[in-house]
């Protein structure tokens, strides 16, 4: 029960708010993700006490064997607390913004919740992919109403590359699903048990399927051609739904559906895949460095590191799995954080260009040590949330193939280039025309700053407590893989 | 099956009120008819039953179909508005009367254990059909699609009966039970040639009436010309019945003959297909474009035809059943809108006259992209699990390539769906309140419901077909 309330919370609320619109809609949306991440954290603390973590079932299509399955166990857990922590933050940026109040804005982010919530808790192959698609359907009107210039063409052009990506995934589902005995079944566990039986060719061309569909999600190069437009058309809201917990359904569909499905598939693509991603990361981070815009520097710089965590899973081990649900958490929370102060400079200068900006730090001294404090978490550094995640996913890469090893750790100098640069142009330096008398952040834009730079502070000096909980399931993952 | 008696009843009886009573009542009356009948139909739920001297039967599966198209009929009915300018001049009585005598024909096509009776339902719907598509009168796009519509449909019925005589002439016999017998019985080898192109022209028949590529070219004209509510009419009870009796033939009798027929329509699906797609991408005007997509529709269900086996049943049933809703209340949409642009802009079917359409009229916009998204097969609405049921039908008999592009086209009709959405959301334009009478604006969140709820419940229906 505690599930369904997780997965359908927000979803009400949402729906509450875009129908009734009431007038105090930032109070009951802010109010109403709060809930949800304390009833979270109740399930979760569940979770960790069982031994197989919580499961629900209802039975959904009986004719067709698709049930209403719901799970939390290690592997999951961390994202769903992913998207129910940072929701709150996410709702709390629209504060005294024109946002704040526009009942349709904060209903379609919550019905957004539910439905990446949903995907995260889908025990049932088909349950997951009703909600990975379903997802678009929010994210898609968020942008597409409130976007920037150009929305219309470039929403579309999102929502067409990403549809057209989960279908992929369709018909790999559909053909596991028909192999499966008896009256078939579209249980993920039943999935497994049917698709490792499969021989190599027919795995191989399901992971493929299942690989285009998931690395348009997240993306991997070169089907990232969405990524940096969609990025910086949205409004910052969509943005950090987008790149704090949207892509992280596609490498949790790696951890969760490609991994322990084809082994052998992975032994005639697997090397392939690493290597787009590799490419990735050297690719956004080279990009990245030359952007003039701020958001879209971010954009890359997102793409960067998803190009890092689809490497580490994908080199199928411990280290690789747990470092990579560790960096989706703690990339949730820099990115959100770093969109966020791109939002805050932009609603006071109304710019996003580099080379306008600059001397903010003058004005504003804690939006300087948050920016500072962030980007330290997304460039890595040791006793950042960052530093944990990345650490352990080079060090898969590199116990996969040296080399490849080698290549991917250059992300963390050129990570290193493009973001001290970012901080150094805007908020160092002389002031220019349009920083001048730049105005210091609110109270409301503090009470989400400082908390994301604890949080990437605790993340960075304190990681067992996480990787204790998702040691289980990453463990009982990986015996599924040998 | 006294569903059929009563209809017609109540179709001349409809006739006779229009001497008395106006248009609403009629309306009024012609609804609580249809619930009748559907009470009837579902009375004989369970009673599989000969009728008729054997020429007629009534099975589970076929008092699906006539339920789909008695509910299509019932929305049709409750979306009709004064048709042309004034109630006065337009004898609406006779349209409900010719509505009610279509749906007996579809109701014969879904359930016909004989072929002249499948012959005789088709005339019944078509002849029906050509009346009401050139209904309004002083409107040459009526008259041309009506002429084009009869033309061509009496092509095709000439076809279909050429293709039943020389079924009968190698068979003997008209009974579907006797000639499934026959053709079971026989040696393919020992069977006449004749006996193939028979089959071969009564699929190509009914095909014409399903509008399958290359069998299409009248219905983007007939479609466009039609007065809206009788495009309403057609891309659902008419497509819903002729699929049903292909249907009926396909994976029955003619089922033992599957390797004379199965390329043929695998060919025809996939050009259908693309053809369907292809085509509505480009089309400015929404009526258009929905006659391309009925057209598309058309080939994702010839999809599953070929097989036997029976949860194909229950897709092609949910399929339509989905399909029907989603089109219904898109044609309402549209009939609300072109007659609010009528006086305004040149081209009131256009998607230019949507723009603009959620600023003031939320419900209809939302209702009309919520249609959008159930065509287009989105999570949420019941056009997703249509897609999903024939997509994992069809796949199940190891037919992969038809599949795969079938996926792909409809990642292309996302394009031209969401040019609706995108027009009714995104791009600025005054429309003001649009007046929607009461039960106009019942059925359609009645019709939206049902596609949401299909679309999140599934079983709901799919459990009964």
């Amino acid at each position: 029960m505690s599930l369904l309330f997780i997965l359908f919370f927000p979803l009400v609320i949402g729906a509450i708010l875009l129908v009734a619109k009431p007038k105090q809609a930032f109070a009951i949306s802010l109010i109403a993700s709060i809930i949800e991440l304390v009833a979270t954290a109740f399930v979760l603390k569940d979770a960790a006490a069982a031994e197989n973590g919580l499961v629900f079932t209802k039975p959904w299509i009986e004719e067709a064997g698709i049930s209403f399955s719901l799970w939390v166990d290690g592997v999951n857990g961390i994202l769903i607390g992913l998207c129910a922590l940072m929701v709150p933050f996410i709702v709390a940026t629209t504060a005294n913004s024109d946002k704040a109040n526009n009942a349709q804005y904060q209903g379609l982010m919550l019905a957004m919740q539910t439905a990446l919530m949903g995907a995260f808790l889908a025990k049932d192959a088909f349950l997951f992919y009703f909600f990975f698609e379903a997802s678009l359907l929010p994210i898609y009107f968020l942008a597409a109403i409130y976007g920037g210039e150009n929305k219309n063409a470039i929403t579309f052009k999102f929502f067409v590359y990403t549809l057209f990506g989960s279908l992929f995934l369709l018909i790999g589902l559909i053909y596991v699903y028909l192999v499966t005995p008896g009256s078939h079944s579209s249980d993920i566990e039943t999935l497994y048990q049917t698709a490792i039986m499969l021989p190599e060719r027919i795995q191989g061309n399901l992971f493929l399927a299942f690989f285009i569909a998931f690395a348009i999600k997240m993306p991997i190069f070169p089907f990232h051609t969405w990524q940096p437009d969609t990025y910086t058309v949205a409004p910052t809201q969509a943005t950090m739904l987008l790149s704090g917990i949207m892509l992280k359904m596609g490498t949790y569909g790696l951890i969760r559906l490609v991994l322990p499905m084809f082994p052998l598939g992975m032994i005639t693509w697997g090397n392939t895949a690493i290597i787009l991603s590799v490419i990735g990361i050297i690719y956004g981070s080279i990009i990245a460095i030359q952007q003039k815009d701020a958001k879209r520097l971010l954009a890359y710089s997102s793409f960067a590191h998803v190009g890092l965590m689809s490497a580490g899973i994908l080199s199928q081990s411990t280290e690789g799995i747990q470092g990579a649900l560790y960096q989706m958490l703690s990339h949730g929370i820099n990115i959100v954080g770093l969109f966020f102060i791109i939002e805050i400079i932009e609603r006071r200068t109304k710019s996003r260009e580099i080379a306008q900006l600059g001397g903010i730090t003058q004005y504003s001294y804690v939006l300087t040590v948050a920016f500072v404090i962030l980007s330290l978490g997304s460039v890595a550094l040791p006793l950042t949330n960052g530093f944990i995640g990345e650490f352990l996913l080079l060090k898969s890469v590199f116990d996969h193939d040296m080399i490849l090893g080698i290549v991917a750790g250059i992300t963390i100098i050129l990570g290193a280039v493009y973001t001290l640069r970012l901080i150094q142009k805007t908020m160092f330096g002389n002031f220019s025309r349009i920083t001048k008398d730049f105005e210091d952040v609110s109270s409301a834009e503090k009470w989400v700053l400082i908390p994301l730079c604890v949080l990437v502070i605790v993340g960075g000096v304190y990681p067992t407590w996480i990787l204790n909980f998702t040691e289980p399931g990453v463990q009982a993952l990986v015996s599924l893989l040998k | 099956m006294t569903a059929i008696i009563a209809l017609s009843l109540f179709g001349i009886s409809n006739l006779f009120l229009g001497f008395w009573f106006p248009r609403k009542t009629i309306q009024m009356v012609t609804l609580l008819f249809l619930v009748v009948s559907m009470a009837l139909t579902v009375s004989d739920w369970n009673h599989e039953l000969l009728w008729f001297g054997n020429m007629f039967r009534t099975t589970n599966t076929s008092i699906n179909f006539s339920l789909i198209i008695q509910l299509a009929a019932f929305f049709v009915v409750a979306f009709s508005k004064a048709f042309g300018q004034d109630d006065e001049h337009t004898h609406p009585a006779e349209y409900y009367a010719i509505m009610l005598f279509s749906v007996v024909g579809a109701i014969l096509m879904v359930s016909f254990d004989h072929m002249i009776v499948l012959f005789v339902g088709l005339e019944i719907l078509s002849v029906a059909m050509y009346v009401l598509t050139g209904s309004d009168k002083r409107n040459l796009r009526s008259n041309e699609a009506a002429i084009k519509y009869f033309l061509m449909g009496s092509f095709t019925t000439g076809i279909l009966l050429f293709g039943i005589t020389l079924v009968y002439g190698a068979t003997h016999s008209f009974y579907i039970s006797n000639i499934g017998t026959i053709l079971t019985n026989t040696a393919p080898e020992s069977m006449p040639s004749f006996l193939f192109i028979g089959v071969l022209l009564i699929i190509v028949g009914l095909l014409f009436k399903v509008s399958a590529a290359p069998f299409h070219f009248w219905t983007p004209d007939v479609y466009e010309g039609a007065p809206t509510i009788f495009t309403m009419f057609m891309s659902t009870i008419v497509k819903t019945a002729s699929f049903a009796a292909l249907f009926h033939l396909v994976s029955g009798i003619f089922g033992s003959l599957y390797t004379v027929w199965v390329l043929p329509v695998y060919f025809i699906s996939m050009l259908t297909l693309v053809v369907g797609n292809i085509s509505a991408v480009y089309q400015q005007s929404v009526k258009r474009m929905l006659a391309f997509s009925s057209i598309s529709h058309a080939g994702y269900l010839l999809l599953t035809v070929s097989s036997k086996q029976i949860s194909t049943t229950s897709s092609i049933l949910y399929y339509s059943l989905s399909y029907t809703l989603a089109t219904v209340v898109a044609f309402a949409v549209l009939i609300l809108v072109s007659e609010y642009q009528s006086a305004r802009v040149e081209k009131p079917e256009n998607f230019s006259s949507f723009e603009g359409l959620a600023k003031n009229n939320p419900g209809l916009a939302l209702c009309f992209t919520i249609s959008m998204l159930s065509l287009a097969g989105i999570p949420l609405t019941a056009g997703f699990w249509g897609k999903f049921f024939i997509f994992s039908d069809t796949f199940s008999r190891n037919i992969i390539y038809p599949v795969i592009l079938a996926i792909l086209m409809s990642a292309v009709g996302i394009y031209y769906y969401f040019k609706g959405i995108i027009a009714v959301y995104l791009k600025a334009g005054e429309i003001e309140k649009i007046e929607v009478p009461v039960l106009f604006k019942m059925a359609l969140w009645a019709c939206t419901l049902g596609t949401i709820i299909l679309g999140v419940y599934p079983s709901l229906v799919k459990s009964v077909f």
